[in-house]
Order: C-alpha cells, then structure tokens, then sequence
C-alpha cells in the first residue's frame, strides 16, 4: 500500500526554508482565501490581510507586562518572533459589527426579512495555542448550544487554520496554568515553527495534508526535529506566571461577598479592554439602524461589554449598578460559571486583558486573593 | 477544522422576527394593556406553540426588542396574549399602536413551569401585579385538566385594587375550581378583602399535603425569597418551588450574555427556575 501522494497524513512534518512562506501566502490566495496575518500598525502587532511576507512583523518583538505594552526590534529577521497583541481571532470569525435583519415599512404593516451574508472565507496565518483554544471556546458558545449562530458558523466552517507554535512567551503569559498552550496540539490545519531560517511544518487535518503536499517542502532532519522541539520548549520554560485552577469554580462562586471585590472594584475603570481584547468574550448587544423616515430599519449585531452599565439593564434599573459587581460578573463568568454553561473554562490564559487593563489588573493576582479568606468572614 | 453544521433552530431562523397584527387590545389597569396578536403569515400561526412560562421577543422597528412573557392559553387555536405594563422605549412604542397595526415578534423562547411533572399534585400560584401575566397561562392549562390536580390556589397581591389584572376572571376561576385569594398594599373605600404582603396569605393557607404542595411563583426576587421562606415554614420542600426570573433578555437564545444570573442564563436555562438550584445566589446584591 502507497501512500496519497496528494496528501500529507496527520502528523507528517515538513520543511521549507523561510523565504519560501510566500508560496503558502499564494497557495492560499489562488484557492480564494483571504490571508490574515500578523503586521504592524499604530505600535502594536495586530491582525490584518496579508498578500505578502513582507507585512509580517519581520524582526520586531512584543513587551508585556501588567499594563504595559511595547514593541522592540530583534535581534533577528524572526516574522513570528512577538506572542499576542491587542486582537484576536474573534474580530473575524464573531465580527464587531453585523446585520441581523431587516424591516421595511409597507403599506400592509412591517415587513421583516434576515439579511444573510455570504461568510468571507479566511486563512488565519499566525494563530497561537491559547487561541485555537480560545477558538474551541467559542465554537462551544456559538456552535455547541440548542441555538446556533449563523453568522459565527458559517465563517468559522470555511477558515483554514495555521498555527504558530510559541517559541517564547511574555511575562504575562500563563497558558501552562490553563493547560491550553504553549505547544499546538490539536484544532489547526497546518502548524508552524519557526527556526532561524526555516519552518517545521505539521499537518493538523486532511485539508491542511492536502494543501501542503501542493507546496513544494523537505523531509526534515533529524537535526531540524530536535531545534523545532528545543525552540518550543523555549517558550514553556520562559513561563513565569501561574493560576491555580484547583476547583476554581467552587472557590469563586462561594466567595461573591468576599472583600476583595470592592478593592478590586475601586481600582477597575470598567473601561471594557480586557473584554474586548479577550479571545472568548463573546457579550453582544443589537442596535436600531433606521433611515431618516424609519421606514427601512436593520438591528445590528455589535460587541457589547459586561462592564457597560446599561449592560445589566432592566425594566427602569441597573442590576449591576457599581463596579464591583461588574468586575465580580466578569470573572466568576471567565472562570467559574463559564464551566457550568459551555463545559470549559472561558479563559485560555493568553494574558491580554492583565496587558492591556489601564490599571494592570492582574487576574491571577485576583483569584490568588479570592483563594484567601478574609480578614473578617 | 469542523463544528457542528447549522442545526435547524427551534423556530427556524433565530434572528428574523415575524411580522403580526395587533386584532384587539384591553386596558386592563392604568399602565397595563393585553393586546391580542395575530401572524401574518398562516404558516406561522399554525406551526407557532409555546409552553406556559414561555416568552416572546417583541420587536417595534426602530424601537427595539422586549422579553414579554405569553399570558394566553398555551392550547393549539388560542389567541396569542401578551399583557404589556408600559417602562420603556419599547414598550411605550407598543402602547401608541392600534388594531391593525404591526410589529414583529421572536419566540417561544425559555423554560416553562413543570406542568406535565406536577400532575397529582397541589399547586399554589403565588404573585404580585403584573406577575400574574406568565402565571396566567398555568392557571389555565390546570383548570383545563383539573381532574389531574390536587387543591389548586392563586394568592395574588397588588398595590391597590386598581393594579388587579384579569380581575373579571376570577370568578370563572372560582367556579372552575381554583382558590383564588387576593390581597392589596393599599386599600380603598370599596375594598373588603385583605390588606398586606402577598406572602402572609401563603402563611395562613391550610395545606392537607405539604409534601406534595408545589409552589409556582412569580414577582420581585424579595417576593420570591419571602415567599420561599414561607413556603418552607409550611413545611413544603425546597424542591417543590418554582420562581420566574428577570433580567436583560436581549437576544433571547443564549448568546448574547446579558440575561445571566449566577450560572444561568435565563433567556434559556430560565425564566422559570427551581428554587433550589439559584437559592444561593438570590440574596447576593447586584449578581
């Protein structure tokens, strides 16, 4: 029995030199897909298309840190050599803004009709381990339930997934706490690492075996295996912060009147970053777009935040009417309830929302506090 | 790589509402009306049916949408009930439409009060104003099947007596077998029934069977935790509450976050909860 030379199995690793990733860029372009990758822009490395390698962040890195972000020069021409910036996947697959349905004025009544979209086809270049555990996450929450969104599904149906395996990792970083990362193991197409001058790549799903047995790759060496593996190890090593996980749920849902809450609530600006910049937030409200005689009217879907007030509005009045309470909904939703409604928790331990929180709140500084009783019971 | 293909919803499309007409409207106290709605569309009437406890996704163009529970009776060829108090935008923009007019509407959406499980047993539905509206559509499914019912009692409390909803009902109730106990916060010179909380009639209802009495609730969540405490002092378990909850229902479907309430979200895992189960978090401010 012979292989399918059509075909790279599960598994199978690949070579190719560095200054052949364009051919991948391409591959992926003549087969309609619409690259998004990692670039440049406004001091921070962000997702956007890319037609080619030379919009990757060649040679540039990322500092982390609670509040604090900077981007430093390398001291090589590395294109995947940051972690995460301010974006995640979910811009594309859960977009910010989206047209639900559509009502026309008539002379009978209110006519209302979906408005459907053709969902974009993406091949998402650059996808780290906590975030196809964070696209999992979502898959769950759009996808998994008694309703499924079609907006969601269909976009995500059609992505070709490329991971990048971490070779590093910021201070801000605790994907080994929640068992997510840093090394890629399941959920992607094709999985990248980098090494000086060179990418190992790994085959994720029949689709990704097909596509790469169209580029033209090497065998790998045994020599090549070992820097690919000593080069991902890197990055666990480098993994300083840490969450205790241990029955976290129990933990946070018995301590909603501990007083660490109001603490943390007076520094917190509820200001939405972290759920904005956070890969499984997934929180939406749907707004009235009328025209001037509101005689053509759509409800459009865009990002909501926990920490909005209006959020926890009902008949007349604000649930959540101080920040405490919306600090205390947002975490016990990531760590603890999210298991009771989607089986996971809602945190993949990427670290954003401690990077990009005003203040630097950091959440596994809160949940180290929330694990200790208080002074006072 | 893949995720479950596009189930076929519940209600077909989940996001597009369905256009209906509004046929009759009944003032029923000063801020209060039930409209009586129709679909357009035949297909849609005759595929729609909900479960009593169920809500609907009232929709006003340019307005917006609002969670309104279904107050009708929930037997296939019914007029479809909303009883709507005015509060805000979109209910404000329903009180300015006439018969004839249209809006749409999402739903059913929700859980529903555990009728089915509760045969053989004793019912008491315990509310207060316009909670009376998602517990109507029980009250009628168990005076429709009252052969399978214990004792069945409706205590309901309102304000004054000008806040009592579908006051010209009772007296159908009575006969069809239904306690039906009132009391008001306020009396006025007409008035000769009761004068206080809601609650206190359930302390002084006799219960042959409190084992087998279940309490089906609706109103304030301090309501509901004085009515679970009361319940419990008449020795009726835990187990055999039922509350209906309210929170920012804005998608309806779970997937929009706002209407969560501890674990749950009530858009789907609620309106109606057992008691127990949420017990922990009823009293904790601002959850």
């Amino acid at each position: 029995m012979t292989a399918d030379p059509g075909l790279i199995p599960i598994g199978g690793e690949r070579r190719i030199p560095s200054d052949r990733l364009q051919d991948l860029i391409d591959l992926l372009r003549q087969d309609d897909y619409s690259v998004v990758g990692p670039t440049v822009d406004q001091e921070a490395i962000v997702y956007d298309e890319v037609t080619s390698v030379d919009q990757l962040p060649r040679g540039w890195t990322d500092e982390q840190g609670p509040g604090t972000y900077r981007l430093a020069r390398r001291e090589d021409d590395a294109l995947f050599g940051y972690v995460v910036g301010p974006h995640s996947w979910k811009k594309y697959l859960f977009p910010p803004l989206s047209t639900l349905s559509a009502a026309d004025r008539t002379e009978q009544g209110w006519e209302m009709r979906r408005v459907e979209e053709a969902p974009p086809k993406y091949a998402f270049l650059g996808v780290r381990a906590c975030e196809l555990a964070a696209i999992a996450v979502q898959d769950r929450v759009f996808a998994g339930g008694p309703y499924v969104d079609p907006i969601y599904s269909g976009r995500r149906q059609s992505a070709f997934l490329i991971a990048v395996n971490c070779t590093q990792a910021a201070s801000t970083c605790f994907c080994t706490s929640m068992r997510t990362g840093p090394r890629c193991c399941t959920g992607f197409d094709l999985a990248l690492t980098e090494l000086p001058g060179e990418f190992v790549i790994e085959v994720g799903s029949d689709r990704g075996g097909t596509l790469l047995a169209r580029l033209t790759t090497d065998a790998c060496s045994a020599r090549t295996l070992a820097a690919a593996e000593a080069a991902r190890q890197q990055a666990v090593d480098q993994i300083t912060r840490r969450m205790d996980t241990t029955d976290i749920r129990n933990v946070l849902l018995t301590q909603l009147e501990h007083p660490r809450w109001q603490e943390t609530g007076e520094r917190c600006l509820s200001c939405t970053n972290c759920t904005m910049v956070c890969p499984t937030c997934f929180c939406s409200t749907v707004e009235e777009v009328a025209d001037l005689k509101t005689e053509h009217v759509e409800r459009q879907r865009r990002w909501d935040s926990c920490f909005n007030p209006e959020f926890s509005y009902v008949h007349g009045g604000l649930v959540r009417n101080d920040i405490r309470s919306r600090y205390r909904q947002w975490l016990t939703h990531k760590l603890a309830s999210w298991q009771d409604q989607f089986g996971t928790s809602g945190c993949v331990g990427c670290g954003r929302c401690i990077t990009w929180c005003p203040v630097g709140i950091d959440l596994t500084e809160e949940v180290a506090a929330l694990r200790e009783k208080p002074a006072c019971p | 790589m893949p995720v479950s293909p596009a189930l076929a919803p519940p209600q077909g499309d989940i996001w597009t509402p369905h256009a209906v007409r509004i046929v009759d409207v009944v003032q029923d106290t000063d801020d209060t009306r039930t409209y009586h709605v129709a679909f357009d569309d035949a297909r849609q009437a005759a595929r729609y049916a909900f479960r009593p406890g169920q809500f609907n996704m009232l929709y006003v163009p340019g307005a917006g949408e609002a969670a309104i529970s279904i107050s009708s009776r929930s037997r296939s060829g019914s007029p479809l009930l909303h009883t709507i108090r005015t509060v805000g935008n979109v209910t404000g923009a329903l009180e300015r439409m006439r018969v004839g007019d249209t809006f749409g509407l999402r739903g059913p959406f929700g859980s529903c009060w555990p009728l089915e499980e509760l045969r053989g047993q004793h019912i008491i539905f315990i509310t207060g104003g316009i909670g009376l509206a998602p517990l109507r559509p029980a009250i009628y499914h168990v005076l429709d099947h009252r052969e399978d019912y214990g004792d069945v009692a409706l205590l309901y409390g309102a304000r004054t007596p000008d806040g009592l909803l579908y006051e010209g009902e009772y007296r159908d109730w009575i006969a069809d077998g239904l306690r039906v106990q009132v009391t008001v916060d306020r009396a006025d010179p007409r008035w000769a029934g009761y004068v206080g909380v809601v609650t206190l009639l359930l302390d002084r209802l006799p219960l042959s069977d409190p084992a087998n009495t279940h309490v089906l609730c609706c109103g304030p969540e301090v309501m509901m935790h004085y009515t679970a405490l009361s319940a419990f002092r008449q020795r009726i378990p835990a187990q055999n509450v039922w509350i209906s909850m309210e929170r920012n229902m804005n998608c309806a479907i779970g997937l929009c976050g706002h209407c969560q309430f501890g674990p749950s979200f009530l858009c789907k895992d609620g309106p109606v909860l057992r008691y127990d189960r949420v017990a922990p978090f009823l009293p904790v401010r601002g959850l």
